[in-house]
């Protein structure tokens, strides 16, 4: 996306699985972000709050930095108001996006610790109803990898694509507010 | 071999610690066996266990799965020692009414909260997830209890406390009963902000402020 709008933006990216301990994430953006701005004009955060309850936004209030909007990367896919529409209608929905299909394995199966404790399986996903996929780029290999996913949580699939055209206009917007500010 | 009561202790401690059920039920069984008091295996052993997993957890050495796997081995001794400590006509701490509000459907932490006060000597009545207002003024109304708890894991479900309050408040039960709240976005302020009686930020500190306020709440009614 950078290369084809071609922004002169460098990517610093954090480690994903930050995710699964979103109290971490505030205090990893702040080491990140001070170090860059010693080399940088500006800097601004690729994360939406991500689990961080207010601590991400409290750090861009003390280094005056943007970040993307929203409360998770979900919402930069499929919007917030038709998440949360979603989300209303059937609250026992588990989300995917392209990256969570594929490193499904890693990010949530052992960081769940289900292939070392299956019992545990219950406890996760009992009261999920279906599975969504919000499909940024979907193929053949995905789709696969989509259906077995929601195969081992014994869900439904249902397959919304997304494209990235959203998160596409929330980095412009980002970006064009950062240089802008 | 039979083992010494302290060798059970220890034992349930250690086994408790690693979740390791079958083993925990097994020296629970054991314990019983020699007549040791089920108060003992308690408290004593059960539930420093699950606080020294609670502590491990807050240090960043043990994550959710193993606090699950301890919970659920806990839980597993629980059912067993259940109906001996309600023969031994011990009376319960008090009795707490607790569900995960409306549109939400997280429920990890909530049980491990009901685990902690199960083993405290709390009454749990769980009403389980995506509770409606209208469902915990019907279950204060049945089960009359001292504190009824609401939880959240999604700052889209957090407005239900209030909605919850507000049907309270409306049924004229509000000041029959201690209301908490909690969950992973839950703070002190926005429990202050939605009227609740207490907040804790984890299952140790649920217990030890739903004893506080049940303290605080008797000790009004008899001044």
């Amino acid at each position: 996306m950078v290369a084809r709008r071609e922004w002169p933006v460098d990517i610093h990216p954090l480690p994903p699985l930050l995710h699964n301990q979103p109290q971490l994430i505030a205090g990893e953006v702040r080491r990140l972000a001070v170090e860059l701005l010693a080399s940088y004009d500006a800097v601004a955060v690729g994360y939406a709050d991500c689990g961080t309850y207010g601590a991400l936004d409290a750090v861009c209030d003390e280094l005056g930095l943007k970040r993307l909007p929203g409360l998770h990367c979900y919402d930069l896919y499929d919007g917030e108001a038709r998440l949360a529409a979603r989300l209303e209608a059937e609250p026992g929905t588990y989300l995917l996006t392209d990256f969570l299909v594929r490193s499904f394995e890693r990010t949530v199966v052992r960081e769940l610790g289900l292939d070392r404790y299956p019992e545990l399986h219950d406890d996760y996903f009992r009261h999920y109803t279906r599975v969504v996929w919000l499909a940024q780029e979907p193929d053949a290999e995905l789709r696969t990898l989509a259906q077995q996913v929601a195969e081992r949580l014994r869900l439904p699939l249902t397959v919304v694509p997304t494209g990235t055209g959203r998160l596409e206009a929330a980095m412009a917007d980002l970006l064009s507010s950062v240089i802008s500010g | 071999m039979t083992s010494s009561p302290e060798e059970i202790l220890r034992g349930l401690f250690d086994e408790t610690l690693v979740g390791n059920a079958p083993r925990v039920l097994e020296l629970t069984e054991e314990g019983l066996a020699l007549g040791m008091e089920p108060q003992t295996l308690l408290f004593e052993a059960l539930i420093p266990s699950l606080e020294e997993v609670g502590a491990r957890f807050e240090r960043g050495d043990f994550f959710v799965p193993e606090m699950l796997i301890a919970g659920r081995a806990m839980a597993g001794a629980m059912e067993r020692l259940r109906p001996l400590l309600a023969e031994t006509g011990v009376e319960t701490v008090g009795k707490f009414v607790m569900g995960t509000v409306k549109g939400d459907v997280h429920d990890i932490g909530k049980n491990l909260v009901n685990i902690m006060l199960e083993g405290a000597g709390f009454e749990v009545i769980d009403l389980g997830v995506q509770v409606a207002p209208e469902k915990f003024v019907s279950a204060i109304e049945e089960h009359h209890p001292d504190i009824v708890g609401f939880s959240a894991f999604l700052t889209t479900t957090m407005p239900m406390f209030k909605a919850n309050m507000n049907a309270l408040e409306k049924a004229g039960l509000r000041d029959s009963v201690v209301v908490m709240v909690g969950g992973a976005p839950v703070t002190q302020e926005y429990a202050d902000a939605v009227g609740a009686d207490g907040y804790a930020a984890d299952a140790s500190a649920t217990v030890k402020k739903a004893k506080a306020l049940l303290h605080e709440k008797r000790a009004k009614v008899t001044a």
